[in-house]
């Protein structure tokens, strides 16, 4: 008699953690497991609604052999990987000034978290304003003589390059690592470069050392945030981008939303290559980044 | 104060400081003050370094049914906070679950419960889009804060997590050994331990659904608008007094934000930290 509550106690303890994660694994398994399955599902042919419950490949023969597909995806590529990589080095560079005691340093140190919280949207409307042919970038180099009419700035707006889009991400994503960067640096403490210090490490063997080696794991885990997030980001370089070439999350939304429902399968098979190009990369990055540390 | 000297771990040359804190206050502050300039010019033609005639035109626009801002506003705002609500609930003993406690699969939970954030969502919200459809979830308000609590999950979960890992459960257990019962540990203990870490994430939960475009569009099918769907004609097409206006207003909840929050971000390792741990 005395067993029954002392099993009733251990199954209900056995349980407390699955339920304790059950309704947030729930909402990503299901809906988003569940949107991923349907998405694959009709980039394999399976679409019903119009009739169509063959299994094929075609979707994806059709779209990785189009040439304008690949142009698009190394677009995207570059912008990612543009982005993740300078604001790494750049926060990298910000937070070594920012971690010290300076006159100024507080309110420094609030500026640079300012665009954290900010939409990216109006980050873009920001960087608009700034850099277009007739922005105010290209009015003060008029003004001082440098040009004459808004022909004569560089087209870095609508460009193919992206140049806007990579800085509207740097401008919201530098912040992101360094205040992950700091928040590292400040639960370690100064200890480590300190016996470095006493045993005759110079500021150049301090940084490579003892503070990088700190670092890099909190600047991988940021970095692949950023990546994942500016890879798949829609709305950016549907504003600050040419039509052509287009990243691909703009080609496959494009696709989606066309009232010709038999282009949808694609668009679908577009965004399942996208999710599987990333998730090797960001796979590969790993690898790398964990033998490097090593 | 004591005995520290100001360049006891200094590695940086005066030079490099005062580049980055000059760069810091340029890129801030400069596109933050053509906004506003821009909100309150009636002509600015090229090349004129600012306005030559100033008025309220984009600010009485913005302020307008036509221009749909304030409905906007009131979508962008109830939906916000109830995706916070949402992920408080949903995400809360998630986070507890994975902050104080060891288990058998715990790296498996992990990765699962960030792959929002590691996987690109096209794809999943296209899927859902269809789901929704059956469901006849598209186009409400509680089908779009659904599909905005997708990626906020992770984060909140993220920063919830190690606010959790860095308090311990001494206090809790002295309480329930006095007598305790669950409700008043939680209310008594364990709330107030957590409580700014909280509010932190809940403030980023809000800002993540504020900042939403795409979801919800497709979600939201166009007829449930929210601000940055209201800015981003006005962006494209070009109407700077206008665009930054709404800009303004859709930046406002950010500010008060930050200016609460700005201190614990950069004290507080835990809540930041819990980036650098995925």
């Amino acid at each position: 008699m005395t067993s029954t509550p002392m099993t009733a106690r251990r199954i209900r303890n056995g349980l407390k953690i699955p339920l304790m994660l059950a309704p947030a694994l729930g909402l990503v398994v299901v809906l988003f497991g569940g949107g991923i399955l349907v998405g694959l599902g009709q980039s394999l042919g399976y679409f019903p609604a119009i009739g169509l419950n063959e299994f094929t490949f075609s979707n994806y023969t059709t779209v990785l052999t189009d040439r304008n597909f690949l142009i698009s995806l190394w677009l995207t590529f570059r912008i990612a990987a543009v982005t993740t990589v300078l604001s790494s080095v750049l926060a990298i560079a910000f937070t070594l000034v920012l971690r010290e005691k300076f006159a100024g340093s507080k309110i420094t140190t609030f500026l640079f978290q300012v665009p954290l919280p900010v939409p990216h949207l109006v980050a873009a409307s920001g960087i608009i304003l700034l850099i277009t042919q007739s922005g105010l970038i290209a009015r003060i180099a008029t003004a001082v003589g440098l040009m004459d009419t808004p022909a004569d700035f560089p087209a870095l707006v609508f460009d193919k390059g992206g140049v806007a889009i990579i800085l509207t991400f740097l401008w919201k994503e530098v912040p992101f690592v360094g205040l992950v960067i700091l928040a590292i640096l400040q639960s370690v403490g100064p200890q480590y470069e300190e016996q470095a210090r006493t045993l005759g490490a110079n500021a150049r063997q301090r940084f490579r050392h003892v503070l990088l080696p700190l670092i890099m794991p909190g600047v991988m885990s940021t970095s692949i945030i950023i990546f994942a997030f500016t890879f798949a980001n829609y709305e950016i370089p549907l504003l600050l981008g040419v039509r052509f070439p287009s990243t691909l999350p703009v080609v496959a939304f494009r696709e989606y939303q066309d009232p010709d429902l038999a282009l949808r399968p694609q668009a679908m098979a577009i965004s399942i290559v996208l999710a599987v190009v990333a998730i090797l990369l960001l796979i590969a990055y790993r690898r790398l980044a964990r033998s490097a540390v090593k | 104060m004591t005995t520290e000297p100001e360049k006891r771990t200094g590695l940086v040359p005066r030079w490099a400081r005062w580049t980055a804190v000059t760069s810091i206050v340029v890129f801030v502050v400069v596109p933050i003050s053509t906004l506003v300039v821009w909100s309150f010019a009636f002509r600015w033609n090229f090349p004129n370094i600012l306005p030559t005639e100033w008025g309220l035109r984009a600010w009485s626009y913005t302020a307008s049914d036509s221009s749909r801002v304030l409905e906007g506003l009131w979508n962008s705002t109830r939906l916000a906070l109830l995706v916070t609500g949402m992920a408080i609930v949903v995400g809360l003993p998630a986070s507890r679950a994975l902050g104080q406690h060891e288990f058998r699969g715990k790296s498996t939970v992990e990765w699962l419960l960030m792959m929002p954030i590691i996987v690109p969502a096209l794809v999943a919200t296209m899927g859902i889009h269809q789901i929704f459809i059956r469901l006849r979830l598209t186009e409400t308000l509680f089908g779009v804060a659904l599909v905005h609590l997708i990626p906020a999950i992770p984060y909140f979960v993220l920063v919830m997590a190690s606010v959790f890992a860095n308090y311990g459960t001494a206090l809790e257990e002295t309480a329930r050994t006095l007598g305790a019962n669950r409700y008043r540990v939680f209310r008594y203990v364990t709330l107030p331990a957590i409580s700014s870490g909280l509010l932190v994430a809940s403030m980023f939960t809000f800002l993540i659904s504020w900042g939403q475009y795409v979801t919800t569009l497709l979600i939201g099918g166009g007829t449930f608008v929210t601000l940055p769907l209201v800015l981003f004609p006005f962006l494209s097409g070009g109407n700077n007094s206008t665009a930054a206006a709404i800009s303004l207003v859709f930046v406002a909840p950010a500010i008060v934000v930050l200016v609460l929050t700005s201190r614990q971000l950069s004290r507080d390792s835990a809540l930041m930290g819990g980036f650098g741990k995925l």
